[in-house]
């Protein structure tokens, strides 16, 4: 319930956060949402000697149309992309995803970045990220840096950020009028996916899994079935390939791949109506 | 007009609603400490060594004490002899969650980090968290005086073996009621303050008075300078009847330390060092005609303690199996029960206590009989029932003298609600088409034993007594408090004792207060559980305002010069019936009341005061008929409640809005049981549901509305009627939904399925089905 | 480490010396002695610390004192209107019987008023979502969604500052 003792500073900038992460080293992590960090940090899974605050960054919280673009600040909070008449417009499945997020006063405080880094498997903007074929910008002593969301995804709770860097945007190609639709099947509406599907059709489909493997998965073979015009029997026999699924309390492996296609068909489904 | 009846809104609500409740935490004395306690991370083991030298180095860190520290006092109060819990463990941990040592530090902070620093050396043994495991030849003992880690077991008198060879059929049931986790949102916390005038322990507790008299006891010190206060509580549900550790612990600290001790329980610390409720697994057979009408009934019901058997997870199995037959009539009726240990959390009272395990598994047989004779489940109720003209009823159970109820009535009025027909033409219907949900219809007609209850109820599981304490006092200004020995946590009873007492006396509603919770303002007391609030207390006010009332009467003739016969009340004013006009009102009949000039002869001053130690001759027996109606996506097995129908039998309603907040309560922990909550271990002990993330309390949009409906058969044990309803809903929701459940599958084959009702379980069933 | 917080706390400019590391939640029960907010888990589940911050509902167990400088919180000392009248959230609390032993109350009072001023007339459902975050052990809820219905039908409440 209490966590450990920390330092606290205040990054008053992007340059700020990247000088003071340089300054802190390892032992530091930076503190947004907070609704993914905290948590951990109150049953003392994680213990951080430093938290940098980066939440008062304002320049970090934005929606932008840049061009072909919809660009996010990674401190853009998930009710605030939710509620955005341009994600609405040209990413609905973000919007929506954004919608989904944990329950409303999660919505309030976390930020698509803080999710992103925090690189849950289970959680559901990742996964929207990597169905649309987004880029993350990272920012860190020698510039920025960009990278996409299929490989920024490295491993569990693990994702590229590199020491001294900070996520600091994310660029998603719009997908204005494409059919989509995000399933999600819970135990509670509060829960995180037992299993979940994120599926984005149009020019460059993407389908991508939440909770299927040990970090989020974005479902290539399928991706690329769709997008060849393939019958969803087809989409659906490669769905479950090089996921790794957990096993857990509410499923098996087992259950999951089951999950998996069922999702996926309803998922289409709906996007293509 | 009169109050009871009325749907009148509650005392309690302006603080609650405006942040001025006062809850244990909620209290900091000047100098208060805080105590954190170090829980056995291992389910059975011994304890090698625990290194305190870094967390007293800690500033701020005022003691740590380990058993060492009590090895003085004795175990903790309400456990069995030589089986109990000690209050630290001394070389030995039987559960996860065990205390192993306590830190106080001057603020929590400073102590969850001295926590930390405490290092516990474990030497595990082998652990048996399950009843299977506990029972298995050669299985590793608990606790070595047993042998074994069965602690009683009760053998059948007569185990039925001609009725069930004789009979046309027979069916069995193995059933496995699934381990709860009370979790009141209030998690255990208790404030102790023992200084030079005695020990005040102000704790979230349903048994204040229980609680003062065990203390006094524990520690040997007198029961007129030992408080304790229960304040406002953040619900209990049973799980905060028993002792447990920290109560005894704070106090030791408090009078060590010379300062007020607080223990705030974590909610990861609640879920295993809270008792857990259910638990137990039957063996059940029913034998049969071929018109579904019962000719006998065997159970065997499993009870698992945990690692610590304690007086009421002792008696959990006795009202279990006194209630095996419900509402039916049953020729003849088996019953068998054992108590084994297990390296778990200890069990004891939870929400219905159990008579939710016995309802359960008698509707279960009902719809396992209407499957095997192809008779409706409704019609096979309506054959086995016992009718209205039977009662009172003997059961197979001394407990068990059922007083009043109409089961049939009552699925009248339930079927008025449900469009039965129509659900199993819709059922048929999806059936056939492969791309429809399935429908389900569950009925459960409960009945369950309540209003603890007659002399010698509650004295089986360690309490005083059993009867309930009511004092009505009448202030010189004619306004009136009630002291009352019950110990609410959220049931309303503030308001509902007012209404009663409104209604004898005369007075004003806005004019009564009731106390209770502090053993310093309510002399003696014995608490609420088992649905006795208003059956037993409420009938206490109800008598000791009578009393009150009737010496009001007395000085109110006197000063009218009139006959006490002749005397009503109207607005706060006694007058003689026919003229109004001339009249005395409370005000002075109360301030005269004191005044020996005023008073009649033969009264004393001070006779508006009147104590009354409740009794009721028997338990209450509340009954109902619930139906649910399931959807089942058979893709992902996702069970969806479509309809929740509620018909109960409480007796008199006192309060109509706080009995439908009773029953949708009740029920709504029913349903969790059902569908979402599992208190679960790994074969080592170690739960793997240890916070509300993993142990699945739903929210809004995880349970349904409800249709609710009542009949009312007047409880003949008070003059009230009134039987409790507070523990129906969890007795009446399991077996509505499970049945519900089964009944969407039954056209598969599928006979039962054990709750938690999960989307696994249930795409598993669906696949073998295939 | 230690910092010096600067929060309006119902309409109350506040700044203490606390730990980094205090939880709004006890920043606001143990330094500022406001104890209507309550904690009732370690996980952030149970949704009983929910306050308001600039207006939105937030768990104040999920939010360091600390990170909040130069922001409103408003918690159920706070609810009630300048008058004294309880707000239209409370009064529907207490008509509609949406609370029994109240210790998820001002969470689920103040996550419902944050509803109502995103959503002056939600639906069950809309309601029922909006409080996936707050647990209740006593009601089942639909007496919970009852109150706020009362609240969105009654939204000029006043006792006229009798209680």
């Amino acid at each position: 319930m209490i966590p450990a003792q920390f330092d606290y500073v205040e990054a008053t900038s992007v340059a700020d956060a990247i000088r003071l992460l340089a300054e802190h080293g390892d032992e530091a992590k930076l503190l947004a949402g907070g609704h993914s960090l905290i948590p951990l940090m109150k049953l003392r899974l994680v213990t951080p000697a430093t938290l940098i605050d980066v939440t008062h960054i304002k320049e970090l919280s934005y929606i932008k149309e840049e061009g072909n673009n919809i660009v996010i600040g990674a401190l853009t909070r998930h009710r605030d992309i939710e509620e955005s008449d341009l994600v609405k417009k040209h990413l609905p499945l973000v919007a929506h995803v954004a919608g989904e997020v944990g329950d409303p006063q999660v919505r309030n405080r976390g930020t698509i970045g803080g999710s992103l880094v925090h690189g849950d498997p289970a959680a559901d903007l990742p996964a929207a990220a990597l169905a649309t074929g987004a880029t993350m910008v990272i920012a860190g002593k020698n510039g920025e840096r960009r990278i996409s969301a299929q490989d920024f995804f490295v491993d569990f709770l693990e994702t590229d950020v590199q020491p001294g860097e900070i996520l600091i945007a994310i660029e998603f190609p719009k997908h204005t009028d494409a059919g989509w639709a995000y399933e999600k099947f819970v135990r509670r509406a509060m829960d995180y996916s037992i299993v979940g599907v994120a599926l984005q059709l149009g020019a460059k489909p993407g389908v991508a899994l939440v909770n299927m493997s040990n970090k989020p998965h974005l479902a290539v073979s399928a991706s690329q079935a769709i997008g060849k015009g393939a019958a969803i029997a087809d989409v659906l026999a490669v769905i479950n390939d090089n996921t790794n699924p957990p096993e857990d309390l509410n499923a098996t492996v087992e259950y999951r791949q089951h999950l998996a296609r069922v999702l996926t068909q309803r998922a289409f489904a709906t996007a293509s109506k | 007009m009169s109050l009871v009846g009325a749907r009148v809104l509650r005392k309690e609500d302006p603080n609650l609603i405006t942040g001025n409740g006062q809850y244990v935490d909620d209290l900091q004395p000047a100098g208060c400490t805080s105590m954190v306690f170090v829980r056995s991370t291992e389910a059975h083991a011994k304890i090698r060594s625990i290194d305190t030298a870094e967390a007293l180095a800690l500033p701020g860190v005022l003691a740590v004490w380990t058993s060492a520290n009590v090895a003085q006092l004795a175990n903790c109060p309400g456990g069995l002899p030589g089986l109990d819990q000690p209050l630290l463990a001394k070389d030995i941990v039987r559960f996860v969650g065990e205390g192993v040592a306590v830190v106080v530090a001057t603020d929590r902070y400073i102590a969850a980090d001295a926590a930390e620093l405490i290092i516990v050396d474990y030497e595990p043994l082998p652990a048996v968290a399950s009843l299977s495991a506990a029972m298995a030849p050669g299985a590793v003992v608990l606790h070595e005086v047993l042998g074994g880690n069965t602690v009683h077991f009760q053998d059948f008198e007569n185990p039925l073996d001609e009725a069930f060879a004789a009979a046309p059929r027979t069916a069995s049931l193995h059933i496995v009621n699934n381990r709860c986790a009370p979790s009141p949102i209030e998690p255990n916390v208790c404030l102790a303050d023992w200084g030079r005038s005695g020990l005040t322990l102000w704790a979230a507790f349903q048994a204040p008075h229980h609680l003062r008299n065990t203390i006094a006891q524990y520690f040997g010190i007198p029961q007129d300078s030992t408080r304790v206060v229960a304040p406002d509580v953040g619900g209990g549900f049973g799980a905060k009847i028993n002792f447990v550790p920290e109560f005894f612990l704070t106090a030791l600290l408090s009078k060590e330390i010379g300062k007020p001790v607080k223990y705030t329980q974590t909610r990861s610390e609640c879920l295993v060092a809270m008792l857990h409720g259910r638990a137990q697994e039957h063996d059940a057979s029913v034998a049969f005609d071929n018109d579904g009408r019962i000719l006998a009934l065997k159970l065997t019901v499993t009870q698992d303690q945990g690692a610590y058997p304690n007086g009421t997870g002792m008696g959990l199995p006795v009202l279990t199996t006194a209630m095996a037959a419900g509402c039916y009539r049953i020729p003849a009726v088996a019953i068998s029960w054992r108590n084994v240990v297990t390296n778990t959390t200890p069990v004891a009272a939870y929400r219905g206590a159990g008579r939710p395990e016995a309802s359960f598994t008698i509707e279960r047989l009902i719809d396992l009989i209407a499957d095997e004779t192809g008779v409706d489940p409704v019609e096979v109720r309506r054959r086995n029932f016992i009718p209205v003209d039977a009662f009172p009823y003997a059961t197979h159970s001394p407990l068990a003298m059922y007083d009043s109820g109409n089961f049939a009535g009552a699925l009248d009025e339930l079927l008025k609600h449900v469009n039965y027909d129509e659900l199993k033409k819709e059922q048929e219907k999806r059936r056939q088409d492969p791309a429809a949900k399935l429908l389900g219809i569950g009925f459960a007609s409960w009945l369950e034993i309540a209003g603890f209850g007659p002399p010698g109820s509650l004295e089986a599981f360690g309490h005083l007594a059993s009867w309930e304490s009511a004092q009505v006092r009448i202030q010189p200004d004619g306004s009136a408090i009630i002291f009352t020995g019950a110990s609410p946590h959220g049931q309303g009873t503030v308001t509902t004792y007012a209404q009663i007492a409104a209604d004898e006396l005369g007075i004003d509603f806005d004019r009564i207060s009731v106390k209770h919770g502090d053993t310093a303002v309510v002399p003696q007391g014995i608490g609420t559980m088992g649905s006795r609030a208003v059956a037993v207390g409420g009938e206490g006010v109800k008598t000791a305002s009578g009393r009150v009332y009737e010496n009001a009467k007395r000085i109110a003739a006197h000063l009218l010069e009139a006959s006490a016969e002749d005397i009503i009340i109207e607005d706060e004013k006694f007058f003689v019936k026919g003229t109004p006009a001339r009249s005395v009102p409370w005000s002075e009949v109360a301030w005269k009341s004191f005044q020996p000039l005023e008073l009649p002869g033969g009264m004393e001053p001070g006779a508006l005061d009147s104590t009354v130690f409740q009794q009721v001759p028997n338990f209450s027996f509340p009954s109902g008929a619930y139906c649910c109606v399931v959807e089942i996506d058979r893709e992902t097995g996702g069970v969806n409640i479509v309809n929740m129908y509620l018909v109960d039998d409480c007796g008199t309603v006192i309060n109509p809005l706080l009995v439908e907040g009773q029953v949708h309560g009740g029920v709504a922990q029913g349903i969790a049981q059902a569908l979402y909550e599992h208190m679960l271990y790994d074969p080592s002990g170690v739960p793997r549901t240890s916070t509300f993330m993993d142990y699945l309390v739903p929210a809004a949009s995880d349970l349904p509305g409800y249709v609710t409906g009542r009949i009312n058969t007047p409880n003949p044990s008070n003059t009230l009627g009134a039987k409790g309803v507070g523990e129906s809903g969890s007795v009446g929701a399991p077996p509505a939904v499970v049945n519900a459940v089964v009944d969407a599958l039954s056209h598969l084959g599928v006979k039962h399925i054990d709750m938690p009702v999960t989307p696994i379980k249930v795409w598993n069933i669906l696949e073998g089905a295939k | 480490m230690t910092i010096r917080t600067a929060i309006t706390v119902n309409g109350k400019d506040t700044s203490r010396e606390v730990e980094a590391r205090t939880l709004l939640v006890h920043y606001l029960r143990e330094e500022l002695g406001l104890t209507g907010t309550h904690i009732g888990c370690d996980t952030s589940n149970c949704g009983a610390c929910t306050v308001l911050l600039d207006g939105e509902a937030a768990k104040s167990c999920t939010i360091f004192a600390a990170q909040i400088h130069d922001c409103h919180v408003t918690t159920i000392e706070g609810a009630a209107q300048a008058d004294g009248s309880f707000s239209p959230m409370q009064e529907g609390f207490r008509q509609e019987h949406g609370l029994q032993c109240g210790y998820c109350t001002p969470g689920m009072i103040m996550a419902s008023t944050a509803l109502l001023t995103e959503n002056p007339n939600p639906t069950e459902e809309e309601i029922r979502h909006a409080l996936e975050g707050n647990l209740c052990r006593c009601t089942g809820y639909e007496m919970i969604v009852n109150a706020v219905r009362w609240a969105a039908e009654n939204p000029n409440f006043t006792s006229g500052g009798v209680k």
